[in-house]
């Protein structure tokens, strides 16, 4: 098994804004024995339809389960692995880094040059907020580690096709505002 | 006069919308107001009262697959609801729609540990296809509507409605929904692409040695014909799984038996040695599989499955057909020619020959054994006109190979889950679905105390039920592999049973003991002259073995076949 490649996948999940759906993602995660790096949800565009950006590592077998068997989920309406399209990646993370007037300035440089930014200031501790993708906020993170960091909160990637709407977002758009599957026995 | 309706009568109107004849149920505080108004205004559905929850679970199992109609069952909040778990889990794996009601706490005690209360969504979350908590009485008919939806559609489920108790107190304007809103589910999309069946078809057409495997999928789909119809247009083998046992006679020429950890030799070489499988309608587990990674590896394996999650879950495939399998066997079928396969057909009955030779000859023995129990069986049910079915064990494993079932949706039996104590509960639900049917009860010693106390609702309901105890004192499947794997320590296998037929007799149930050969054929023909449910406890053999056998994470060519006359323990 070992010599199975395992890749990173983004995936893009729309889901039925209602009680218990991200226990059900999750349950399924885990039930399934996924591996799951970094996930994000909140709403989209379309009323009542939340959507859910999350990284998984993994075979090519273990990705096309995870797009299967979340997509059976009922509450799933639709689920799009964006790892091989034009995709905006950004993750935003607030680090409480320890800086005092002996470094405070290196801290505000090396800010400055990630264009990230100072949200609080303290006697002995900055909080500072960075949006950006993974390499950039990877590498920023650990240039502060240096100085210590205190407290950290990052919210997971979340990501966006380039250009106009997919076909599968229109179709998924359709089919959650048009009623259009007019199912019935 | 006035629309509303109180919750409880909402329940009643949808079940009875959805063409709802029989319920299985047992009553408890939460759900006590459906209870009230299923009499209150006598609506026209038979509750079957069941002695314990699990029961009703496998009794609406049961229905919906002798039937093919949705199986309904109800419990309260708390242990009710927990009681039916296993059910739904047997259910969910084996793909049985069933819609399950439960009481809840009232919305006021929800979350604060009230009495009977347990999280009964959360817990049947990963055992149902789908579930709902109702705490507002507006949602109710819509999710009754959705609930038989999803069941019943697609690859079916059982799905659960946990509805709080003062919702069903409550009353609102009552209409049941025309239409589900489910942007989510899309199960009316099950067409197979064109280009897959020509990819198919090409497959088959170039075989050398093409091989058929039928799961339950065929049955679900009602497709039997269409895949006799492949069959036999391309002289094409064809294998089933256990549960895809009575989707294709197991008479017929081109039949050759079921596949797997207890299947027939001969198959599981077939299975082995094919170069394009057609696999369809079975979810190619591990019990059918053997090792993943040594199943059929000279085959090109065409799976069809509704269920895209099920391409390439545990075995890599060739070419997938996503759709439904009436749908694919009707497109492909004129795509398909006709072909003989001669060297192929005559190889398999080569291996036929030595396994009846290997398997079947030599275990002819004087001692009374399930297989020839199976046999006499068969031949008493004018040649399998009878629905068995089997709880879960060594005797599921012989009825299953000696009971050759030639009727569609014969053979009911928990093959996923692997639960014991099915047999009883799914009988009384299967014969509450089809009133005219012969139907017999196969069951282990062991499995059958499980639901034993389900024999109360037999005689409530006056079900002609006939039961075959096979008792050999163990837990007989787990004592196989004690004596395989465990060097013959019986670790908790030996059972301390009671007296079957007195047992029967204290429910009111006629009963007989057999211990001899030649007295089984006799009473098997008593049983069915009796008008009215019938025991037969049936003292086996104690340590015979189902053979061949394929040991758990081992190929299927690895079996372990039986031990021949002067033979000590040949593998």
């Amino acid at each position: 098994m070992s010599e199975i490649p395992m890749k990173r996948h983004t995936m893009i999940a729309w889901m039925e804004d209602k009680p218990g759906v991200l226990n059900r993602v999750a349950g399924l995660f885990r039930r399934r024995n996924f591996n799951i790096e970094s996930l994000a949800v909140g709403h989209s565009e379309t009323p009542g339809i939340s959507r859910m950006t999350f990284v998984a590592r993994g075979t090519d077998r273990d990705m096309r389960q995870i797009q299967t068997q979340l997509d059976k989920l009922i509450n799933v309406v639709d689920i799009q692995d964006v790892t091989n399209e034009p995709v905006v990646m950004r993750e935003l993370v607030l680090v409480k880094v320890q800086a005092s007037n002996g470094n405070r300035s290196q801290v505000m440089q090396i800010v400055d040059i990630y264009r990230a930014s100072i949200i609080d200031v303290d006697l002995d501790s900055m909080i500072v907020q960075i949006v950006g993708p993974e390499d950039r906020v990877e590498s920023f993170v650990k240039l502060l580690s240096n100085f210590g960091i205190a407290e950290m909160v990052r919210t997971g990637r979340v990501a966006m096709v380039r250009g106009g709407k997919s076909e599968k977002q229109v179709q998924m758009e359709t089919a959650v505002l048009g009623h259009s599957n007019g199912n019935q026995q | 006069m006035s629309k509303m309706k109180t919750g409880g009568q909402i329940v009643w109107e949808s079940l009875l919308k959805e063409g709802v004849e029989v319920v299985f149920g047992l009553p408890g505080g939460a759900i006590l107001p459906a209870y009230d108004d299923l009499m209150k205004y006598e609506y026209p559905i038979h509750h079957v009262l069941v002695t314990h929850e699990q029961g009703a679970a496998h009794m609406a199992d049961g229905y919906a697959r002798a039937t093919g109609r949705t199986g309904v069952c109800i419990a309260t909040s708390g242990p009710g609801a927990t009681n039916l778990i296993t059910g739904l889990a047997t259910a969910y794996m084996d793909s049985s729609p069933i819609v399950a009601i439960t009481g809840q706490v009232p919305t006021s005690l929800l979350g604060r540990d009230g009495f009977q209360e347990a999280d009964v969504q959360g817990v049947s979350l990963p055992v149902t296809k789908h579930n709902y908590l109702i705490t507002d009485i507006k949602d109710l008919a819509d999710a009754i509507k959705e609930a038989f939806y999803i069941a019943g559609t697609g690859r079916p489920g059982p799905v659960l409605v946990d509805i709080c108790k003062d919702v069903l107190q409550a009353s609102i304007e009552f209409e049941y929904p025309e239409t589900v809103h489910l942007p989510g589910y899309r199960p009316n999309l099950n067409a197979p692409s064109e280009d897959s069946i020509a990819r198919a078809a090409v497959l088959l057409n170039e075989a050398k040695k093409p091989l058929i495997v039928s799961g339950q999928g065929v049955s679900i789909a009602r497709a039997e014909k269409e895949l006799r119809q492949l069959a036999e247009k391309a002289n094409i083998p064809v294998a089933t799984s256990l549960l895809g046992i009575g989707t294709f006679p197991a008479t017929h020429p081109l039949a050759i038996s079921w596949g797997g950890m207890h299947g027939e030799a001969y198959t599981n070489y077939a299975m082995q040695d094919c170069d394009v499988m057609f696999a369809i309608g079975a979810r190619l587990d591990d019990r059918l599989t053997g090792a993943f990674d040594t199943f059929a590896p000279n085959a090109k394996i065409i799976h069809v499955d509704l269920d895209p999650a099920e391409m390439g879950k545990n075995i890599t495939i060739h070419t997938p057909v996503i759709g439904d399998a009436l749908l694919t066997l009707k497109m492909l079928l004129p795509q398909v020619q006709p072909n003989e396969h001669p060297a192929w057909l005559a190889q398999i009955a080569d291996w036929k020959s030595e396994s009846t030779d290997r398997d079947i000859i030599a275990q002819e023995t004087d001692e009374l054994v399930a297989p020839y129990i199976m046999r006499q069986l068969w031949h008493a049910t004018d040649e399998g006109d009878a629905t068995v079915v089997s709880d879960v064990g060594q005797h599921q494993m012989w009825e299953a190979q000696y009971f050759h079932h030639t009727k569609r949706r014969s053979l009911l039996t928990s093959g996923g889950l692997g639960t014991m104590g099915y047999g009883l509960p799914a009988a009384i639900g299967a014969q509450m679905g089809l009133p005219d049917e012969e139907i017999w009860v196969v069951a282990g010693d062991g499995g059958f105390q499980m639901t034993m106390i389900e024999l109360s609702t037999v005689m409530q309901e006056r079900l002609p039920i006939k039961i075959a105890i096979i008792n050999n004192g163990f837990l007989g499947m787990v004592r196989q592999w004690q004596d395989v794997f465990y060097n013959k320590r019986h670790a908790g296998t030996p059972l301390f049973n009671p007296d079957f037929v007195k047992l029967a007799e204290a429910y009111g149930i006629a009963a007989k003991s057999v211990t001899r050969k030649e007295d089984v054929y006799d009473a098997i023909k008593e049983a069915q002259a009796h008008d009215g449910p019938y025991l037969l406890d049936f003292q086996v053999e104690e340590f015979t073995n189902v053979y061949p056998m394929v040991a758990p994470g081992k190929s299927n060519a690895d079996m372990i076949r039986r031990p021949m006359p002067n033979m000590e323990g040949e593998e």
